[in-house]
């Protein structure tokens, strides 16, 4: 970047196209959009992302986000904690939760498996969650990761890592989108469709 | 000035992928015609976006795709083959990864060809078949440095260039093929590599499939074949990767 532009501006742009989706140019729109914006937006700003790290964590027993450990699903005495969905990403706990079918309790991976990207089981929360059932108590590990090939391979691999404990692992039905033609579903999910169908 | 659009349907298979921005996702494909590109593909972690479902990992897809300057958006996909077995059996899917790793590797974007596509796309089916995934694997490797330009010299020796005898040899990373146990020997690097073993590379290197499925391949000839080939590909992407660096550090120092 050119010496003409000075270096805290410099640093914010760099920064923010570090960001999922951001590229150079929205990083440096939304930096001199924030210079030109009034001050208390900076700092209100700069508060919320010191205390994003500073004030959660991960829960130590489901690696949830949380500002308590454990986070207050794992707290709650109310919930089965025989039965485990595992998902994703923390916002896929909300997604489950949304439905207010589920009373158990949630182990969250931080992703899924993809070689291509590098990306292997210790990258990922498998080795806690075994850690976890071998701890005993859970009966119904239910894999809720997205459908696709990275989540069908995460899901594989966590059925060998946990069978083997004698925990029963189950994985979501998958079929056809509400809200979609069929004639625009591809066969993968057509096939599972299929093999998932039930009796009316 | 607006840059014109263009509009070209093309067969893909989606070598990478990555979520971006709100529901899309960034797909890195490989064309026959067209070498290998990013291409958005707009709301497809949405269950029931029309193109979910199509733009899939390891597939090969029928794509419409629209192009401005240097901007890719897919417009409409529809899957022509899923290589469902890959989607059961997570040992075919991680050598799927591995196929597609190679394949981005040692292509850069312009240079991959209709070869490159082609092979690959046999590939992913020889994967599905019923047999063993690493006779696969080992048949598009050696198939995939013959395109790049790397086939390991398995006739005559690396270093003397002298016709190899009918016996075991070493095999010379550095070299780029078999050398014979005499210069071997003399310079004291390489590793073992069986007679069966070389045999079965020569034929790998210019048999079809077909002759090669039906070869019967043990347990440590797998072993044997897959050090071997692994070892020559480790060694050369990372000489590939160290020049690729060096080119970015001269970039870098011109500004
Ligand atoms: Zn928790
Ligand atoms: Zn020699």
């Amino acid at each position: 970047m050119s010496k003409a532009v000075p270096l805290p501006v410099t640093r914010l742009i760099e920064a923010l196209s570090r960001l999922p989706g951001i590229g150079p140019k929205s990083a440096s729109r939304l930096t001199y959009y924030l210079l030109r914006a009034p001050d208390e937006l900076s700092h209100t700003l700069a508060e919320a992302l010191s205390e994003l790290k500073s004030q959660t964590r991960y829960c130590s027993v489901c690696y949830n986000i949380t500002e308590e450990d454990p986070c207050a699903i794992c707290a709650d005495t109310q919930r089965d904690s025989t039965q485990v969905v595992v998902v994703e990403e923390p916002l896929d706990v909300l997604a489950v939760e949304r439905t207010g079918a589920f009373q158990g309790r949630y182990h969250v991976l931080h992703g899924a498996l993809s070689p291509v990207e590098g990306i292997g089981p210790e990258d990922l929360k498998i080795g806690e969650l075994v850690r976890r059932v071998q701890q005993g108590g859970i009966l119904e590990i239910i894999i809720a990761t997205n459908p696709g090939v990275e989540g069908d391979a995460t899901a594989m691999y966590l059925q060998r890592q946990l069978t083997p404990l004698g925990v029963k692992v189950t994985r979501l039905a998958r079929g056809l989108p509400t809200g979609g033609d069929l004639e625009y579903v591809d066969s993968v999910t057509l096939l599972r469709a299929l093999q998932g169908r039930h009796e009316m | 000035m607006p840059k014109a659009e263009r509009v070209f349907r093309t067969e893909a298979i989606v070598l990478r992928r990555q979520d971006i921005g709100e529901a899309d996702r960034l797909l890195l494909l490989l064309t026959p015609d067209h070498g290998k590109f990013r291409a958005v593909a707009h709301g497809t972690r949405k269950p029931a976006a029309r193109k979910t479902g199509h733009v899939e990992l390891f597939t090969l897809v029928d794509m419409l795709i629209r192009r401005r300057g240097e901007w890719y958006v897919v417009a409409q996909a529809e899957t022509k083959n899923a290589f469902l077995l890959l989607r059961e059996d997570l040992v075919r899917n991680t050598y799927a990864n591995h196929l597609a790793e190679l394949l981005d590797r040692f292509t850069s974007d312009q240079d991959s060809s209709r070869a490159e596509f082609d092979l690959l796309a046999r590939a992913l089916g020889w994967l599905c078949e019923d047999l063993d995934p690493r006779t696969a694997a080992r048949y598009y490797e050696i198939r995939l440095l013959a395109l790049a330009g790397f086939a390991p010299s398995l006739h005559y020796c690396s270093v003397g260039q002298e016709p190899l005898e009918p016996q075991d040899q070493f095999f010379s990373v550095a070299d780029g093929g078999v050398i014979c146990p005499d210069h071997y020997f003399e310079q004291a690097h390489g590793m073992p590599i069986s007679l069966t073993a070389l045999k079965v590379l020569r034929h790998m290197q210019t048999q079809p499939w077909d002759a090669i499925k039906a070869l019967h391949i043990n347990t440590p000839l797998h072993l044997e074949l897959e050090r071997l080939t692994l070892a020559y590909i480790t060694y050369l992407l990372e000489q590939r990767l160290q020049s690729v660096e060096f080119l970015r550090r001269l970039r870098r120092e011109e500004l």
